[in-house]
């Protein structure tokens, strides 16, 4: 039976970590093998679940970071949280081998598929990349030439998740360009951005209204209303901006 | 605090609702009881706390509350006041890859 015929309740099931991956000093990928994952779509998330000894149970969403093409594997990108319940045990505990409880994918609203075509504009603070990242992954998995703008801000270069697979995408000349800001501090002879994602860069990043593009925005709240008002009034539909707050996560 | 600094996104509350439907939610259009204005419930604002056992959905355009989730003890409420109507697309399941 095709699969989209099954109608399924949303279930708990356990991921193996192949993989763990230092991105940067605060985040690290956890690279899951999930027996018959059923496939997700770009932009989707996933409900995690650790239980501690006495019973006790503490739930976080994490973004889908890798490609729907990559099969039963899927990647969770977790920025540490000092004081944090969740992302401190996936950052320090969980080792390669051990097992993680999650529900998913999840979400059918912030999706991103190449037959949904463009222009797509994406704009990410801080760990936001993590579900537009699984867009690009599915977009150069797919060979897709849609035209596709990553607006990024970070605070410096070391806190730039992906960033050399971001330079790599680049370089293939098949439609991408990705934009760095950074707001705190600059390497030497840095030629980017380096203030706060504002109307200016946005007039000069985002695709003009008139090609009505799909707009993509993720990140702290804060970020995402200011980008997604920002874009509504230099002209872009409100149907057509689409955004994921990360709010108070509780990390 | 800033109620602002807490809003996330409707899409946020799509893991709880697959608790109690079948159908992917977030993606579902539903017509605001105040306003009037049609939107997918995953681009309407929402709150929900850390560790709260429950949230609300607020219409993006007049803040009007549109849908109250609680799960508490043996029991799911669900409040749907603020709207007019929900559709939700036949064959919408989340984990489907299309």
């Amino acid at each position: 039976m095709a699969r989209a015929a099954v109608q399924r309740r949303l279930t708990w099931r356990l991921g193996r970590v192949t993989r763990r991956i230092d991105e940067t000093a605060r985040a690290k990928s956890l690279v899951l093998n999930v027996p018959d994952w059923p496939g997700h779509r770009a932009g989707q998330h996933v409900d995690v679940r650790l239980t501690a000894p006495d019973g006790y149970q503490a739930e976080r969403s994490y973004s889908i970071a890798s490609a729907p093409e990559d099969g039963d594997q899927v990647a969770l990108t977790v920025e540490r949280i000092e004081d944090g319940e969740v992302s401190p045990y996936l950052d320090d505990e969980l080792a390669e081998g051990d097992q993680l409880e999650l529900r998913g994918p999840i979400g059918g609203y912030f999706v991103w598929s190449t037959d949904m075509g463009g222009p797509l504009l994406l704009v990410a603070g801080g760990s936001g990349i993590c579900p537009l990242m699984a867009m690009l992954r599915h977009r150069a998995a797919r060979q897709s030439h849609v035209p596709t703008r990553l607006l990024y801000s970070s605070r410096s270069l070391d806190d730039v998740i992906y960033r050399k697979e971001l330079d790599s995408l680049a370089g293939r000349a098949d439609g991408l360009e990705v934009f760095h800001t950074l707001t705190r501090s600059q390497p030497a002879g840095w030629s980017g951005y380096s203030r706060r994602i504002d109307r200016d860069m946005l007039a000069e990043v985002a695709f003009a209204p008139a090609q009505d593009p799909l707009c993509m925005v993720c990140g702290p709240t804060p970020l995402v209303e200011a980008v997604a008002t920002t874009l509504v009034e230099l002209g872009h539909a409100p149907e057509r901006v689409k955004t994921e707050r990360f709010g108070p996560t509780g990390g | 605090m800033d109620e602002t600094q807490l809003r996330l996104d409707g899409n946020a509350a799509a893991g709880m609702l697959r608790e109690v439907f079948v159908h992917e939610m977030s993606a579902a259009r539903g017509a605001c009881a105040s306003c009037g204005a049609i939107a997918q419930m995953g681009s309407q604002h929402l709150y929900m706390y850390p560790l709260s056992p429950g949230a609300v959905l607020r219409c993006q355009y007049c803040d009007n509350i549109l849908k109250v989730f609680v799960h508490a003890g043996e029991h799911y409420r669900l409040g749907l006041q603020g709207l007019t109507w929900l559709e939700i697309r036949d064959g919408a399941e989340a984990g489907t890859n299309v």
